[in-house]
């Protein structure tokens, strides 16, 4: 019998990672792994990943990584481009890195149309530090720092940071995926190769969001998380293209 | 359904690394034909691995391996 599943070429092999059971971010790290390899761009790549949950990204992927400052992901990845246009750079990032303390160098690196790629994996919570509320928290959702519900007037509403960015005319790629279940994974898979393959053709700036799952901090099981996404978490974040300017480029 | 089933046993074998496994059980959730479930043993991470209960059913799908955040699943076929 056959293996029909190699391990990707980029992962480190049999690799375990220190997230938790059902966890989103393992998920996406095969994703782009495997797109590492069938784009063929593993040998040139830069990962940034972020504070957060995928703080130690860089024990998983077999690529070169360099390790951001909270939030600074999008700010070393322009540097890095700047500086090198032959390397396949991007980041790996959270909703609390890419879109609190980090919303400077996001909105900036997008409106400047940096020719990097952006994975902004979108939990709804601050996972690693024990799930405080995120900008991305939902209306009415418990965490730590909101132990009675996301209020909106005296928290505020959750921050819709890919829409922004879409508008960018700079920004030539963005997309609202989701990691609940086969199909939504296939989708994330399409959507991070589309992203991956306009730095690739030279277009400029791509940016996928993934709503992913945190099992831990929302005190669920994996398979109801993945429910919760469909059925809660899309409601706030609507799936889909957001922007393509991949043909006027 | 016999010949169903027939065909299921030449097309899959599914093969979960128990020492990478952390349980989750999303591999059983999404498996279609129930092939899989959690095993009452603890790996040595604590976690009761999935195992193959119905390795007969298994058709190749792949679902179980697009759904595991941990790379811990074989699929083979023929
Ligand atoms: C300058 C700075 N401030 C605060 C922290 C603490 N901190 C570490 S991770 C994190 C939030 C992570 O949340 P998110 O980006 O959503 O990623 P997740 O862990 O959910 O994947 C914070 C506030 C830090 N590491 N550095
Ligand atoms: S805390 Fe949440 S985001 Fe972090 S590893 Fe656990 S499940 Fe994943
Ligand atoms: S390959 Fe398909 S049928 Fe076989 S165990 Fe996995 S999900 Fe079930
Ligand atoms: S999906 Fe993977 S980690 Fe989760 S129970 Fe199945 S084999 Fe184990």
């Amino acid at each position: 019998m056959k293996l029909k599943n190699k391990w990707p070429k980029y992962y480190k092999k049999d690799v375990v990672t220190h997230y938790c059971p059902g966890c989103g971010h393992g998920i996406v790290h095969r994703l782009v792994a495997e797109l590492m390899e069938e784009l063929d761009v593993g040998k040139r790549a830069i990962c940034v990943n972020p504070a957060g949950c995928a703080v130690l990204a860089y024990k998983y992927f077999d690529i070169d990584m360099l390790e951001s400052a909270h939030g600074r992901g999008t700010a070393m990845a322009t540097g890095i481009k700047r500086a090198r246009p032959d390397l396949f750079v991007f980041t790996y990032q959270g909703d609390g890195d890419l879109s609190a303390i980090g919303t400077a160098e996001t909105i900036h690196s997008a409106n400047r149309g940096e020719h990097i790629s952006v994975i902004f994996i979108n939990n709804a919570v601050y996972g690693m530090t024990g799930g405080q509320m995120a900008p991305t928290t939902l209306l009415g959702m418990k965490t730590t720092t909101t132990p009675s519900g996301r209020n909106p007037g005296y928290d505020g509403y959750p921050l819709h940071i890919t829409d922004v960015v879409a508008t960018f005319p700079g920004v030539i790629y963005a997309e609202r995926v989701a990691v609940d279940g086969p199909a939504g994974i296939q989708k994330t898979k399409r959507a991070i190769r589309n992203a991956f393959q306009t730095q690739i053709d030279g277009l400029g700036y791509s940016i996928v969001e993934v709503l992913s799952a945190c099992p831990t901090n929302w005190k669920m099981t994996p398979a109801q998380s993945f429910k919760w996404i469909t059925e809660v978490m899309t409601t706030e974040f609507p799936l889909g293209v957001l922007a393509d300017r991949r043909k006027k480029g | 359904m016999a010949d169903m089933t027939e065909k299921a046993t030449k097309k899959g074998r599914v093969v979960v690394k128990i020492e990478m496994c952390k349980g989750c059980n999303l591999c059983i959730e999404y498996c279609k034909r129930k092939v899989l479930r959690s095993s009452e043993e603890l790996n040595s991470m604590g976690y009761h691995p999935a195992e193959p209960d119905e390795q007969m059913q298994c058709n190749a799908c792949m679902l179980c391996a697009l759904v595991c955040p941990e790379l811990a699943i074989e699929v083979y076929d023929e």
